[in-house]
Order: structure tokens, then C-alpha cells, then sequence
């Protein structure tokens, strides 16, 4: 009894998830009038636009997650070792990106940032491309703090500081050979989770008008029937890539030798 | 009174120092986090040139803003409402439903990537499958002769938006309930049991109560995700459904309200109901923490 609705549940939720993936893969294939083909994709990949678009929303997810670690390692750090009592305050502020929403946050850097104020960074590409940037740096720190600070609590970071320091290391020398190659997995599953979110962005790149991929998307799909199907094909394996990747590090690190 | 902290006073000398280390963090989250928002909430209050109002606010409460919210809250509502249900028969079909061990692993990663699948790609495998030419539409038409349009159903509507808002909600709900069902322990059934209890009365007089504010406190925080979702809502409706996040975005790109501040005071709105949605989660977590460690 308990077994049939149990089996019951997971059928249905099964059901509903996997309809909308046969949905879009279906469609994604029938360009080509009454059989399947490929040509979706083959439009898709050839166009220009998604060519600039992707590489643009790649290269942003990439110094996205290189600022990401140069803020988030070393604060994260620094926090447990000699600010333990502020964690929960930077906790706090970490979260604080999913409880405001990013299209407020947009409109605030909109609003502060634009030509005529103190810091005019809307008023240039290159300085739109970092507001942009800053602003994923945001909507990821959530996930990027709590990863690596998951990842530091596994460490000794007072002795490992102190063994460091009498060996004559300075700030520098330690951050970088001794703490960052300790939580190296928490740092990349951070990333692969930062760099899912930056392609998938919409909001924040289409009111900053830059050619991100995520706007390239919603106006394919406003004009095309197929293409759209084909390009949500390819963000779902995007995403699942990236998840399958923090998986397959995180595995990595549980058969790594625990902490003594 | 004063001197009640002895562990204090020697290396106080210092204690600035420590400060500078998080300085670039403060500076960061200060600039790109908190400046901007105070930036809306402030600008919710003030007049073009600068002075204070409350007309604002007040201009919020005309019929199509009110109906905007009330439209935003209620699929927000209807979405958490069912995506709690949902994921919560889910995630105890898969701790105590008696299934196969080896399902369990993969539906958890598969809730991993799901609840990371929103935004506009979302859109497209909803409007795939349940759209006019949809797979499961024309599977129903065709097989069933039962038209999805003939009954109401359309996926640019309150119900459409809703169902698809599902495709996130219900698997963060698994995600997060999933450790709060494992931290049921097995000495309080059993427990109950000798005492002479039922498994309905078990579940409505332990385990329910137990679990009652991690239920609440995720409910929360799944109105707040559906609240502050756009993208999805643009790439599936254009701007034909008037919700909160879309008369937003169509305000930031073209002032569509006839007033700049205006906007303010929408993302101020928005602010304070995914705020207080928030503020509730985490209460409710953290008095459901003394249970389920």
C-alpha cells in the first residue's frame, strides 16, 4: 500500500519533468518537414549571433569566476581566521543576492552607475562589460561563499597559517600555495555552479544591452519556431554539464585523504 | 561593569589591523550590493528633485499596479503551494516510500540541475511541450481528440506560468526537505509505536509537528524564488502577462508608467515581499535546526 503511493509520487514527478525534456528535444528535431534531422542545430551553430553571444557570456563567466575567487577566497579566509565573530554578519550579506531579486539589483547599478553620476560605469562598453560583471559576481556570491567556506571548514587553517608563517611565508605565499590548493574542489564546484548562472543570465545583460547569451536566446525565441527548442537542448546539457563536473570533483575530494 | 571582558584588553592594539583584510569584500559588497539597493529603496521615497514623498508608494496602489502584485503573488502562491506538496511526496516516496535504493542519487542530481534550469530555455521546453503545437497538446488532440485550448488551459496564463514555475519549485523543495526527512529519527517512531501509536497518529502527533517549520520556512522561500523570477515569465509571455517582474522590466527599458519613480517604488514592493518571505524562512529554520541536526 505504502509502496504503491510511494511509486505513485515518483511516477508522477517523473512524468512532469521529463515531458518538457522529450518536449524540446522533439521539437528541437523537426525542422526538416515530416522526419528528424539536426538542422536546428546546424542553423543555430552557424548563426553569427550565437557564435558572439555565447563567447561573450563564456569570456564574462570566466573573469566572473576568476574575480569571484580573488574576493571570495581570501574574505572567506580571513574571516575565520581572525574575524570569527563576523561570520555570521558575512553570511548574512552572502545571502543577501537571492533575497533581492536581480532585477532590482540591476536597476539600482542602472540608476547609480549611469553617465551623469560619480562613477559613470554605463557610460562605456568596457565599463558596462565590468558593471555586468560585478553584477554576476553578485548573483553568484551566494554560492561561491558558502563553497568555499564549506571548503575551508574541512582545513585547519590556524595551524596550517602558523606552520606557513614560521616557515617565513607571507600573506601572499600562503593564500596561494597553502589555502587555495586545499579547498581547490570547493573553489571549482563554486565556479561550474558561477558559470552556469552567468550563461543562463537574462535580466541583468538585456537591461545593460550587452549581447550576452541569455537575451540572444529570448529574442530567437520571440522570431524562430525550432531554433529555440535546439538552443534550450543545448542549455539544459550546459547546465547539466557543469553539475555533473562539480559532482565529479566533489567525488574527487571525498576519496581524498580526510583531515587529520 | 566596564572591565567585564579581560580577554579583551592586550591585543586590542591590534585589532584594527584585522580589519583591513576584508576590506575589498566590504568596498565590493557596499558598491555592487547594498549601495544600489538603498539607492531603490530611498529613490521609493523621494521626488524627482530630490525632496521626500510618500506619492510614490501611493501610486502603487492604482487598479493595474495592484492587480500587477496581485497576480505576481497569487502564481507565486499557487507554485509554492504545489511545489511544497509535490517535492515533499517526492522526497518521502524516496526516504521512506520503501524504493529502490539506486533511485535515490540520481533524482537528488537530477534535482540539482532542475532547479538551476530556469530562466529562458525553460520557456522554450514548456511552450515544446505544452504550447499550441506543443508534443503533449497535439498528443491529446490528435489521440483523445481533447483540446487543451477548448478547456482554457493556455500557457500564457496564470495556470501556464504557474505549471512552469513547477519545474523549479519542485525540485528545490526535494532538495531541501530531503536532510530534514532523513533527520526524522527511526527511536521516534519506534518510540511512538510502543506507546501504542498509529503511523497516522505517529506522523500527525511527531512527525508532522517536527517538520512543520522547515515545511513553512521552504514555502517561504519558494514564493520568494517564483516572486523574483523574470526571465522565464519574458521568454514564455512576451509582455502579455502583466506581473510585477515584467511591468519592471518594460518600466527600466521605457519608463512605460509615465513616472521614474514609480519604478523605485515597484522594486521597493518587490524588495519587501520576497524580504519578508525570506525573514520567515529563516526564523522558521533556524527553530527547526534544534530538531533535525
Amino acid at each position: 500500500m505504502k509502496k504503491i503511493w510511494a511509486w505513485g509520487a515518483l511516477v508522477f514527478g517523473l512524468l512532469y519533468f521529463t515531458l518538457p525534456l522529450i518536449g524540446m528535444t522533439n521539437f528541437s528535431l523537426k525542422m526538416r518537414r515530416g522526419e528528424y534531422s539536426f538542422d536546428a542545430y546546424g542553423k543555430v551553430f552557424s548563426d553569427p549571433r550565437f557564435q558572439e553571444t555565447f563567447t561573450y557570456s563564456v569570456m564574462q563567466a570566466l573573469f566572473t569566476i576568476i574575480f569571484g575567487v580573488l574576493l571570495v577566497v581570501p574574505t572567506a579566509y580571513w574571516v575565520r581566521l581572525k574575524l570569527p565573530r563576523l561570520r555570521p554578519v558575512i553570511e548574512f550579506i552572502t545571502l543577501l543576492p537571492l533575497v533581492i531579486p536581480a532585477i532590482v539589483i540591476v536597476f539600482g547599478y542602472i540608476r547609480l552607475y549611469n553617465t551623469s553620476s560619480w562613477l559613470p560605469l554605463t557610460g562605456s562598453l568596457t565599463g558596462t562589460n565590468i558593471l555586468l560583471m560585478f553584477g554576476y559576481a553578485t548573483l553568484a556570491l551566494p554560492y561561491m561563499y558558502r563553497a568555499v567556506d564549506t571548503g575551508l571548514r574541512t582545513i585547519d587553517v590556524a595551524t596550517l597559517t602558523e606552520a606557513a608563517q614560521s616557515l617565513g611565508a607571507g600573506w601572499a605565499t600562503i593564500l596561494a600555495k597553502i589555502i587555495l590548493p586545499n579547498v581547490l574542489v570547493a573553489v571549482l564546484s563554486g565556479a561550474f555552479l558561477t558559470f552556469a548562472i552567468v550563461i543562463g543570465e537574462f535580466t541583468m545583460a538585456a537591461l545593460l544591452n550587452r549581447p550576452a547569451f541569455g537575451p540572444y536566446m529570448q529574442l530567437l525565441g520571440a522570431n524562430r519556431a525550432y531554433e529555440p527548442a535546439a538552443l534550450a537542448v543545448i542549455a539544459f546539457g550546459i547546465t547539466w554539464g557543469c553539475l555533473g563536473l562539480i559532482q565529479l570533483v566533489s567525488r574527487f575530494q571525498r576519496s581524498a585523504p580526510p583531515k587529520a | 561593569m566596564s572591565s567585564a571582558k579581560p580577554d579583551a584588553s592586550p591585543p586590542a592594539r591590534r585589532l584594527p589591523l584585522h580589519w583591513l583584510g576584508i576590506l575589498p569584500f566590504a568596498a565590493f559588497v557596499t558598491l555592487f550590493l547594498l549601495l544600489p539597493t538603498m539607492k531603490i529603496v530611498v529613490g521609493a521615497f523621494q521626488t524627482p528633485d530630490g525632496g521626500f514623498t510618500l506619492d510614490n508608494i501611493r501610486g502603487l496602489f492604482t487598479p493595474s499596479i495592484l492587480a500587477a502584485y496581485w497576480i505576481s503573488i497569487k502564481i507565486s502562491i499557487a507554485s509554492a503551494l504545489l511545489g511544497c506538496l509535490i517535492g515533499f511526496a517526492m522526497a518521502s516516496a524516496i526516504v521512506f516510500g520503501g524504493l529502490p535504493q539506486g533511485i535515490r542519487g540520481p533524482l537528488l542530481t537530477f534535482s540539482g540541475v532542475a532547479s538551476n534550469f530556469a530562466g529562458v530555455p525553460l520557456a522554450f521546453a514548456f511552450l515544446a511541450t505544452l504550447g499550441p503545437v506543443g508534443i503533449v497538446t497535439v498528443f491529446l488532440r490528435s489521440n483523445f481528440g481533447f483540446d487543451l485550448r477548448m478547456l482554457g488551459f493556455n500557457l500564457l496564463s496564470f495556470w501556464g506560468l504557474t505549471v512552469t514555475y513547477l519545474f523549479f519549485q519542485i525540485p528545490l523543495m526535494i532538495l531541501i526537505i530531503t536532510p530534514a526527512l532523513d533527520g526524522l529519527k527511526r527511536e521516534w517512531r519506534e518510540a511512538a509505536e510502543i506507546l501504542g501509536a498509529t503511523g497516522l497518529q505517529y506522523w500527525r502527533m511527531v512527525a508532522f509537528p517536527i517538520l512543520l517549520p522547515s515545511l513553512l520556512g521552504t514555502l517561504a522561500l519558494l514564493f520568494a524564488n517564483a516572486f523574483g523570477a523574470v526571465a522565464t515569465a519574458i521568454a514564455l509571455t512576451g509582455s502579455s502577462l502583466s506581473i510585477v517582474p515584467i511591468l519592471l522590466f518594460a518600466q527600466i527599458r521605457g519608463d512605460v508608467l509615465g513616472n521614474p519613480h514609480l519604478g523605485y517604488a515597484l522594486a521597493f514592493g518587490m524588495i519587501v515581499v520576497t524580504g519578508i518571505a525570506n525573514a520567515i524562512y529563516i526564523w522558521l529554520r533556524s527553530r527547526s535546526e534544534r530538531w533535525l541536526k
